[in-house]
């Protein structure tokens, strides 16, 4: 085991960490907002707008993530680049950026999962509290907002948590589309020095420590509201 | 009109990317059975075994679990393509070529059997263990016991978790193209898409075409679990 290379890379963890967390918490904050309206329309929407909920929820937990971040980043790239026009436009600088690319497809990729969840959850809200609501004189929409959202968010949490791990466990692919994250640190290693597995037992090692603070977190927030069983 | 990339022969892709597509479910068939395998040793080591068994198991699962797909697959495969090679060399065989499917089914199948055990361990203690200690009094040997009452009881709770390692598994060969190792479908259409640079269209078909697969998989573990359930009561 050659770990002569680790001084020299070691200053790039840091920022690679950052950037790794970025994507986690950028994915779920977004793709969060998404599963809402996705799953309050496979719950109470007119019949053609569940049916599209739900196949778009199929579609992303049924095709592979590598591919649809592909299909982005390559696909529309080569799109894009059938107009050059693009290339003066002040949002250039985002266009040819692998990190949006990345951050929408996990989002897009995501908000399929987390749709399914919170369908499950909205489902699981007592229907007497929604009643209850209705009953004090709230529309619809302060229901949902004072009720309904925060006890579903409650009960899909330790799926939430476990979701948050699946999508650390995903962000390695942004290295694919040029994203400097930490899986990104050991392919430069090996890019530069053919030195191949102690950088890939390093980052094994960070993403292990990082699942485990993810769960950690969780959990804390898990232990918060008491729960009967 | 019919682009000419996607006709059958030499000026197209089509034959290549069913090709893909059988290379594909054949590795995803092939790891998901070896996970299965494994996972069996590993919820029993787990749950019957003594601490050394146990703590191989805990580790096993613990550290497959935490870490990304794509980095424990490229790890595995490297060092698992040059650890067999070296073994060749060692007992002097010169060294070894290992075929890239062959390869991709091994490592796949190690990954899936981490997540087998999980499925499997929750599955074998959901059975009512007066079961088991009824195949036990009877005189039944631990593998006998498996076979006619442990296996059969628990399937019906396995089968949701099993279904969707399955779905996993099958996108799971994707990352296999990272490796460059086999023609299976993700692969052939980066390579089918490189050479016509027409990348959105065959990410399309790719995309249509392991959703299709993902819909003929529901259809079936539908009527797998109407068939594990029956004679079960219905709920409520």
């Amino acid at each position: 085991m050659d770990w002569s290379w680790l001084p020299t890379y070691l200053p790039l963890l840091p920022n690679a960490i950052f950037i790794t967390l970025q994507l986690v918490v950028f994915t779920m904050f977004f793709g969060l907002l998404l599963a809402i309206p996705l799953g309050l329309a496979q719950v109470t929407g007119p019949k053609w707008l569940a049916v599209a909920a739900r196949e778009y929820c199929t579609f992303m937990r049924g095709t592979p993530l590598l591919i649809q971040l592909y299909i982005l980043y390559y696909g529309l790239g080569s799109v894009f680049s059938s107009y050059p026009d693009l290339r003066q436009g002040w949002y250039w600088f985002i266009l040819k950026e692998g990190y949006y690319y990345a951050i929408l497809a996990f989002v897009l990729n995501e908000a399929g999962y987390l749709g399914e969840i919170l369908r499950g959850a909205f489902l699981s809200v007592p229907k007497g509290e929604l009643e209850a609501g209705r009953a004090c004189g709230m529309s619809p929409f302060q229901v949902l907002r004072r009720i309904w959202l925060p006890r579903a968010l409650r009960i899909a949490l330790p799926a939430l948590g476990g979701e948050t791990m699946l999508t650390l466990k995903a962000t390695p692919l942004a290295a694919l589309v040029t994203v400097a994250d930490v899986f990104s640190v050991a392919d430069k290693v090996r890019q530069e020095t053919y030195i191949i597995y102690p950088p890939l037992i390093m980052v094994m090692v960070i993403y292990m420590l990082l699942t485990f603070i993810i769960t950690r977190i969780f959990n804390h927030y898990e232990m918060q509201v008491p729960v009967r069983r | 009109m019919f682009p000419e990339v996607l006709t059958f022969g030499r000026t197209g892709f089509a034959d290549e990317l069913l090709r893909g597509v059988f290379v594909t479910v054949y590795i995803a068939a092939l790891a998901f059975t070896l996970g299965i395998f494994l996972g069996l040793i590993g919820a029993v080591a787990k749950l019957y075994g003594g601490m050394v068994s146990r703590f191989i198991a805990n580790f096993y699962t613990t550290v497959i679990r935490a870490i990304p797909e794509l980095v424990l697959i490229l790890f595995l495969f490297f060092a698992g393509t040059r650890g067999i090679s070296t073994l060749g060399e060692f007992i002097g065989y010169g060294p070894v070529e290992v075929n890239g499917t062959l390869a991709a089914i091994l490592v796949l199948g190690f990954v899936q059997g981490a997540y087998s055990t999980e499925v499997l361990r929750g599955a074998i203690q959901a059975i009512p263990s007066g079961q088991i200690e009824a195949a036990r009094a009877i005189g039944m040997s631990p593998f006998l016991a498996l076979k006619r009452v442990i296996i059969p009881a628990m399937l019906p709770n396995a089968i949701p978790g099993l279904a969707n390692l399955w779905l996993s598994v099958i996108k799971d060969t994707a990352l296999i193209m990272v490796t460059g190792a086999s023609a299976e479908l993700a692969g052939t259409t980066r390579a089918a898409a490189g050479f016509t640079k027409q990348y959105f269209m065959f990410y399309f078909i790719a995309l249509m075409i392991y959703y299709t697969l993902t819909k003929i998989s529901n259809f079936f573990i539908y009527r797998l679990e109407r068939y594990v359930r029956r004679g079960q009561p219905k709920l409520a």
